[in-house]
């Protein structure tokens, strides 16, 4: 048992326990918690696959952005998260089968297909100066540019629906409207009063 | 040991990460099945199984020693912050006007 090893099964160990509590914590804020704690595991797990970059990422986006707008939410929503959680029992079974099904499914073909020994590849060697950041940076600005370009206009996208969608007009606020400024004439602002002259006394 | 076999508790293999990735996808599936009244654990569970799926490809680009599986997972993490921004924002929305973010309010688009 290498350090490496000891690693990988206690981040994977922390990463299913966190997931699972997930899916069954009674209060949407514990959950979202939790999932902070999968995600920060499996950037742990990340590293140990060598894409530092992408842990960090995950750490940064994830952790930082995404799951504070989750939070956000969870607790501007006054909803009764009980009464929703009615039913909760009677949906384990189908659950839990297809759940089950799903994981010996995959394990079968990721097993039988990659465990015998020689079946399994190795992973490529990188030498002492190898960075990964600055290979995939390389290869995002030269190979990948129009994609990683629709991906800035999809969160271009993203930020302008999202304000678009949950922004609301207020009544009391004071703006300009300068279509009604353009258009008003001299009847709307200047009053001419007929005045008798005042005699003096 | 008493006869214990280790070898699958070995050195982690590309099916060790493998294994990982479909025990989370496992889970989230599960979890959308148990929380189906409560959109927000259903956009988590979605997030965790993205993140399932993300580890299946980091795991073949290291062992394929082939960095477009990373890009690739950089890109599924740009639109999956996308897609949570907008779906929070739509949930937002339904608690405004259906006061409530229970699957079962929602039907005012039935036919």
């Amino acid at each position: 048992m290498t350090a490496q090893t000891v690693i990988f099964y206690a981040f994977a160990a922390i990463l299913v326990f966190a997931a699972l509590r997930v899916i069954t914590s009674r209060n949407p804020v514990h959950s979202a918690l939790w999932l902070v704690l999968s995600f920060f595991s499996s950037a742990g797990v990340w590293m140990l696959l060598h894409a530092e970059f992408l842990a960090i990422a995950l750490v940064l986006v994830y952790v930082g952005a995404v799951m504070v707008l989750f939070l956000f939410v969870v607790m501007m929503l006054d909803v009764n998260f009980d009464k929703m959680r009615e039913g909760f029992r009677g949906y384990i079974p189908v659950g839990a089968t297809v759940g089950l099904l799903i994981l010996v499914e995959m394990a079968l073909v990721l097993i039988g297909g990659y465990l015998p020994a020689g079946a399994t590849p190795s992973p490529g060697q990188t030498g002492p100066g190898y960075s990964n950041t600055s290979a995939l940076g390389r290869q995002i600005y030269t190979d990948y540019a129009f994609p990683f370009e629709i991906a800035a206009v999809i969160l271009l996208v993203a930020i302008i629906a999202a304000i678009a969608l949950t922004h609301r007009t207020r009544r009391e606020t004071k703006y300009q409207n300068p279509n009604e400024q353009v258009k008003v004439s001299r009847a709307d602002r200047l009053r001419i009063i007929d005045m008798p002259l005042e005699k003096k006394e | 040991m008493g006869g214990f076999d280790l070898s699958l508790l070995s050195q982690p293999t590309l099916s060790h990460y493998l294994v990982l990735g479909a025990i989370l996808f496992a889970i989230s599936v599960i979890g959308i099945f148990l929380n189906r009244r409560n959109v927000i654990i259903m956009l988590m569970a979605i997030e965790l199984m993205l993140l399932a799926v993300n580890l299946n490809f980091i795991a073949f680009s290291y062992y394929l020693d082939d960095t477009a599986g990373q890009i690739f997972v950089f890109f599924i993490l740009t639109v999956a912050a996308a897609e949570s921004a907008i779906g929070l924002a739509i949930l937002v929305l339904l608690f405004r006007s259906v006061g409530s973010i229970d699957v079962e309010d929602l039907r005012t688009l039935r036919g």
